[in-house]
């Protein structure tokens, strides 16, 4: 099958540069249902981005949903796998309702999820995936890496409280270190325990550049295995063109009832908020009772709708006009004439002006003559 | 136009002190102080861009990124939500959340108790922590005549001097949390424009330091 890849528009170029990225790693397509039982989403409420979930009962009376998350469905459809690891990726449709408008809205998401026996490479490889991601959309791209362990480790040293522990982590995705003083304040924790956590903050930049200082910062409240497990997740990246692309950032949060280790979210210039997102999620496993390690990421392909987005001058390189009477057959061959050399023609009646083509041609009396 | 640092400035007299922070912060654009309509200003040379826009939009201008960087109340920022990093604490334009109410007022527990403000998402998640069944009135303006014409029981606002409170016999019941304005920044420019954004933030903490002592 010969096509012209002009006519796929950005978000297709990037759904089939991605699909072949992850395909070329080994990753297998994976194809789901849009629908999934309602029970899988309603005790994980947490895990999705926006609570709120279409549903509607079946023939059967069951009460179904469209999918608001394809981790979920994954997990749920490869519960019981045993050996090795499992390497999916996909490219769906999920149904969320958007901030901005609060109504729902179908949202192309394309991903990939590594389950089973994850270890450091597997981790370092969808790491490396998620920057490859990025790169293939845009140059131009930042990828942050956090990790929820260090985090919490950090946490601990201020309060076991889940309140306090909530609004912390809030604080910390927003940078917002008076935040964290004015909790302490109010909760009579003395400001020297929460110094550690915000020196932690306030580290970020290149792996290169603030490793070393995170992982003093680490030794400092006795979390030297989080900072080597981070230190080990990024070396993926040594030798890595972009390395100065990739960089840590703890502003990267998410939940820690689903999400544990490294956690990263993408960026590209131009783009006001994350494009990718993604992270390690054993906890989300062990609730779902399987021992599995997990890693993944989604790449927001609604977000990127605004990058590379290029003006259409034409909506077609020729409008071949006819006079009323021409045989339709003679004309559709006239126009297989300028089609064949590679020229999109949109074939109108005279009197047509809502199209904007490039050239005008007359066909008249079985010739074809150009009007300008 | 992406090149520069755009700042959303909140319209008004907090708006102005806050110019004058950026400005002594060496962020200066002299034709902002030119009496016109413009809302728009900038300096090549020091490489930003001023918008003057609705206190509570400064938010959603930076959240979406039509804004790099911007100053908002926290009351804004708690009623919206917005995803962005929040830089610093201003330590201006300070004044409270409070529940207000006719004087000699008494909750009764037994009612559901009626509510009228801008800010409903704050005042849901108050009363939601204390378990306290209400009834929310939204309204965008001249709350305070609210309980007088027994529209609501309480009002949920701002106060600052509380003097338009005492001028409708009005007194504050519950003070719910502290404001004042605050430097927010759209988490991708912060990344792509770090340099310039962490230098305004710097200077910005500096002169809050010095108010400080």
């Amino acid at each position: 099958m010969n096509f012209d890849s002009g006519v796929l528009d950005n978000n297709e170029k990037i759904t089939y540069a991605l699909r072949s990225l992850y395909s070329r790693h080994g990753y297998s397509q994976y194809k789901m249902s849009k629908f999934e039982e309602y029970d899988l989403y309603s005790g994980n409420k947490d895990f999705l981005v926006s609570d709120s979930v279409i549903t509607f009962n079946d023939t059967n009376g069951r009460l179904m949903a469209l999918k608001p998350d394809v981790t979920l469905s994954i997990i749920k459809n490869n519960r019981g796998f045993k050996g090795g690891v499992l390497k999916l990726c996909y490219d769906e449709n999920v149904y969320r309702v958007s901030k901005g408008t609060g109504c729902f809205r179908e949202i192309m998401q394309i991903g990939l999820e590594c389950i089973g026996e994850v270890d450091d490479f597997c981790i370092g490889e969808v790491l490396w995936l998620a920057a490859e991601s990025l790169k293939t959309v845009s140059p131009d791209f930042v990828l942050d890496i956090s990790d929820l362990d260090l985090i919490g480790a950090f946490i601990d040293n201020i309060s076991s409280d889940a309140e306090i522990r909530k609004a912390l982590m809030k604080c910390i995705g927003e940078k917002n270190l008076h935040g964290i003083s004015a909790i302490c304040a109010q909760n009579s924790i003395g400001e020297s325990a929460a110094e550690p956590l915000k020196k932690l903050i306030m580290t970020y930049g290149t792996a290169r550049e603030v490793l070393t200082q995170v992982k003093e910062l680490a030794a400092g409240i006795g979390a030297e295995s989080a900072a080597d497990s981070l230190a080990r997740a990024v070396s993926i990246f040594d030798n890595y063109e972009f390395a100065d692309r990739i960089h840590i950032d703890f502003s990267v949060v998410s939940d820690m009832k689903y999400y544990n280790g490294v956690v990263f979210k993408g960026f590209i210039n131009g783009v006001p908020g994350s494009v990718l997102s993604g992270g390690r999620y054993d906890k989300l496993m062990a609730r779902l009772h399987d021992n599995s390690k997990a890693i993944g990421f989604a790449v927001y392909l609604d977000m990127l709708e605004d990058i590379n987005k290029e003006e259409k001058e034409y909506d077609a390189d020729i409008m071949l006009v006819y006079s009323p009477g021409s045989d339709p057959a003679r004309l559709r061959e006239a126009a297989d004439k300028l089609t064949a050399e590679g020229k999109s023609v949109f074939v109108a009646a005279e009197g047509n002006q809502s199209v904007r083509c490039r050239e005008i041609y007359k066909y008249a009396d079985g010739e074809v003559r150009s009007l300008e | 136009m992406n090149d520069m640092l755009n700042i959303a400035l909140p319209k008004g007299r907090l708006g102005e002190k806050v110019y004058a922070m950026f400005e002594k912060a060496g962020f200066e654009c002299p034709s902002i102080r030119e009496t016109n309509r413009k809302l728009i200003f900038e300096n090549e040379k020091t490489g930003v861009r001023y918008f003057w826009v609705k206190p509570s939009d400064v938010a959603i201008y930076v959240e979406r990124g039509a804004a790099d960087i911007g100053v908002a109340g926290k009351d804004i920022i708690m009623e919206y939500e917005p995803d962005v990093y929040e830089l610093l604490d201003l330590n201006i334009g300070k004044c409270s959340m409070a529940v207000a109410a006719p004087k000699g007022f008494k909750d009764d527990p037994s009612r559901t108790l009626k509510v009228a403000t801008k800010f409903s998402k704050i005042a849901r998640d108050h009363y939601a922590s204390t378990g306290r069944d209400i009834d929310i009135i939204h309204l965008n303006g001249s709350i305070e005549i609210a309980p007088i014409l027994g529209l609501s029981d309480v009002i949920f606002d701002i106060v600052e001097t509380g003097t338009t409170l005492r001028e409708n016999d009005l007194e504050v019941y519950e003070t719910v949390f502290p404001i004042s304005a605050r430097l927010i920044a759209n988490k991708a420019s912060f990344k792509f424009k770090n340099s310039l954004c962490e230098k305004i933030l710097g200077e910005l903490k500096a002169q809050t330091e010095v108010n400080d002592d």
